[in-house]
């Protein structure tokens, strides 16, 4: 992955039946993988968002992006870099409850990593840690090392970007001034 | 659910999705559909047959035929072309021409039944998932659940379809909505939300691209498809003049220009003309207008025009910086931007450098082109059945190719006096494109003679067509250039694979005995001195002819630049120019 970096793109469209399947088959000629993705309804009524990681030179993000912006479903796409977000990614880890007590204190675990946690049986016990990548991955190393991990997932990544306002709002905002002009 | 911008009319009619269907495309101003029926298509068969009289159908013998033929017939009309088909096997079967649509920028709106909405995703007879294998070779594909939606649908795939950068779009509609009823209101979709069609015109980039070329000494204009596209003939050529500005021409630009236009300098690429070739590498300002530096254009990106300031004028953002790196982008349809900058350009004489052009095109006339068209030699060559048909049309016809030497000997050869007279497959290269886009080039340009070259490889992928043009009387001039050779890929077996024929040899039917049994009149000529008398009786026939031209078996398409290579690495069939 030399001279990649990480880019998160982040794509408005009406949530419409194929819609990823548009999206995904510009990354599939291209050749990129795609890190984490993950979707859900926007602030907009009847608006999703899909926000999609994937490691890239600079030059092929901005023509992927393009190619994505292009489609007539998709109501803008945009891509930054981890310095222009604020971002989360959320993990769960599910333990046995017997060797996480014997770690002697969980309080230990759960004050280090600001981890909670959500659920628990005599058997197992249910973890959950929000952070970046490398602080989810941490707590997985050490309880892994530690105690083992019975099952473990991770979402897609969220992101907001640092400016003022959600930028489709302008655009939208544009697009109906556009439409009153002609 | 959606927020286009619908404008309805207030009349009602109750009247099933079928006859919406049909309503619909007449509400677009289709006159003529292409198509073939099927199990889940008879329901707008049926709607079909009451509008016999104002929905001309051509029945195609093949689906792929029907999206060529829709092709050609937007190709030559600039309207987009209708295609109706059935599911399943009917609606894969358009998938190439989908495809090809795409590549080559053509609005076309394929209309296929489906499957009742209530068997989807169920292996039902003929299904497949048209919206799954469209997606990513069309501009839009949508499918059509309920009859309610058939007008929006409709009207919402030709604004697609023909607005900004023009492209195919698939309508996939489901059994139940064809027969469902429900009351009618002619809508017209003019705005839809996200999709911005033609972007807005910076005129700072325009400021900036006036500026580069009033300070170029050098500079080269490279016509895509895009000026014919957005009607710019008239403003490239008013451009170009002001300016004083050489030109060249991709292969789906040919025909923006007139062959005799002096500011045009021929075509690019692989096999295109050696002086705008070699300029591209010595222009100091490089100007691509409606066009996307396609590799066949380009070869080796890494060495091409590397001296010189790049403008690119597109209506397709992403087109932009794709594959050459833009100085100046202009964006916008040309024909509103190219005046803008015209407007701000000096009057200019770029003499010395019109005339640097002259050298390289005398050495192309006596290396290649001569020998092609005056040949010395006994047998008939490619270029020379091209140049004698191009004359006896006076070069007012439309060109239309199949794949492969026929298709560059035609682009090469054939010349133009009016626009809009090139019909071929450009970005796919599909063969089989030839035959069913002649006949629809015909009917989209009826008062115009269309001239067919396909080869025999080509000719025979889509040869069914000639019932087609039996049936519905199509009056397409079909040039067959044979060699008994799939004759590019044995070129290139020659030059780069060792002279290994592999699977390129041909052993061929007495193909106008073929045409005679589909009552088309025909000839073979293999004599120089029987061309030109074949080629007047083709010219004098009423209706469609097969003129078969027993062409010399080993012609070679030269010049040519090797893929990859240089755009100045150019062989001449003399080895490489200037070497």
């Amino acid at each position: 992955m030399e001279n990649k970096t990480l880019y998160t793109i982040t794509i408005f469209s009406e949530n419409m039946v194929g819609l990823l399947n548009q999206i995904t088959v510009i990354f599939t000629r291209r050749g990129l993988n795609i890190e984490t993705l993950s979707v859900s309804p926007s602030a907009i009524e009847g608006i999703h968002k899909f926000t999609i990681t994937t490691f890239s030179e600079h030059e092929m993000v901005e023509k992927v992006v393009k190619q994505i912006d292009k489609r007539v479903d998709i109501l803008k796409a945009y891509y930054n870099t981890d310095e222009n977000l604020v971002f989360q990614e959320i993990a769960l880890y599910k333990l046995p409850t017997d060797k996480l007590l014997s770690l002697g204190s969980i309080e230990d675990i759960i004050r280090r990593y600001n981890a909670r946690i959500l659920d628990m049986t005599e058997v197992w016990t249910v973890l959950e840690k929000t952070g970046h990548y490398d602080e989810t991955q941490a707590l997985f190393d050490e309880l892994s090392a530690k105690i083992g991990v019975l099952q473990f997932i991770r979402s897609g990544r969220i992101a907001i970007t640092k400016s003022k306002v959600e930028r489709l709002s302008d655009m939208l905002a544009a697009m109906e001034q556009m439409l009153n002009d002609k | 659910m959606n927020k286009d911008h619908i404008i309805s009319s207030p009349h009602r009619r109750t009247m099933s999705g079928s006859q919406a269907i049909a309503e619909a495309l007449l509400h677009e101003g289709a006159s003529l559909l292409f198509g073939y029926p099927g199990g889940q298509a008879l329901s707008i068969y049926d709607a079909l047959y009451d509008y016999r009289d104002r929905l001309r159908h051509i029945l195609v013998r093949h689906e792929q035929g029907a999206v060529h033929a829709a092709q050609g017939y937007a190709r030559v009309s600039g309207k987009p072309g209708v295609v109706v088909v059935t599911s399943g096997p009917g609606v894969a079967n358009t998938v190439t021409g989908v495809a090809d649509a795409m590549m080559d920028s053509t609005p076309i709106v394929v209309i296929a039944g489906q499957v009742p909405a209530t068997l989807l995703g169920t292996d039902a007879f003929q299904e497949i998932d048209v919206i799954g294998i469209t997606q990513a070779i069309s501009k839009w594909s949508y499918q059509v659940r309920c009859a309610e939606d058939i007008p929006w649908a409709i009207a919402r795939a030709f604004y697609i379809a023909s607005s900004g950068r023009p492209g195919p779009v698939v309508l996939d509609i489901t059994k139940n909505a064809q027969i469902g009823t429900f009351d009618y209101q002619s809508v017209a979709v003019n705005h839809i939300t996200g999709y911005v069609p033609v972007p807005v015109v910076e005129q700072a980039h325009v400021a900036q691209a006036a500026q580069l070329i009033n300070h170029a000494e050098r500079p080269l204009a490279l016509v895509g498809q895009g000026v014919v596209l957005s009607h710019a003939e008239e403003e490239l050529l008013a451009f170009l003049k002001k300016a004083d500005i050489p030109s060249a021409s991709t292969l789906l630009g040919l025909s923006a220009l007139p062959t005799g236009e002096p500011l045009n300098t021929g075509m690019l690429g692989m096999h295109g003309n050696i002086a705008p070739n070699l300029k591209t590498n010595e222009c100091d300002v490089l100007i691509a207008i409606g066009m996307r530096f396609d590799d066949r254009v380009t070869g080796d990106l890494g060495t091409y025009a590397k001296q010189a300031k790049i403008i690119h004028f597109d209506i397709d953002p992403a087109e932009i910086d794709k594959n050459v790196k833009t100085d100046v982008a202009v964006l916008g349809n040309a024909k509103e931007t190219l005046p803008l900058v015209t407007a701000l350009l000096h009057d200019a004489k770029h003499t010395a450098w019109r005339d640097s052009f002259k050298a390289p095109m005398e050495k192309e006339t006596a290396a290649v082109i001569n020998k092609e068209i005056y040949p010395q030699t006994a047998a008939l060559t490619m270029g020379e059945v091209v140049h004698r048909v191009s004359e006896a049309t006076a070069h007012n016809a439309v060109l239309v190719t199949d794949v492969g030497q026929n298709q560059m000997m035609g682009a090469r050869y054939f010349k133009f006096k009016q626009t809009r007279s090139v019909v071929t497959s450009g970005g796919l290269g599909t063969m089989g494109f030839g035959l069913p886009a002649a006949m629809g080039a015909k009917l989209g340009a009826p008062d115009r003679t269309v001239c067919l070259f396909a080869g025999d490889g080509g000719l025979q992928m889509t040869i069914q067509e000639l019932g087609t043009i039996m049936q519905s009387d199509i009056d397409v001039k079909i040039i067959l250039l044979n060699n008994d050779y799939l004759g590019m890929v044995r070129q290139w077996q020659e030059l780069f694979y060792n002279e290994r024929y592999s699977e390129t040899v041909m052993k061929n039917p007495d193909f106008v005995k073929i045409a005679a049994a589909y009552n088309i009149p025909g000839r073979s000529v293999s004599k120089r001195g029987e061309l030109d008398e074949a080629i007047r009786e083709m010219l004098g026939t009423k209706g469609a002819y097969l003129l078969e031209a027993r062409v010399e078996a080993k012609g070679m398409v030269y010049p040519m630049v090797p893929a990859g290579a240089n755009i100045t690495n150019i062989l001449t069939g003399d080895g490489a120019y200037g070497k």
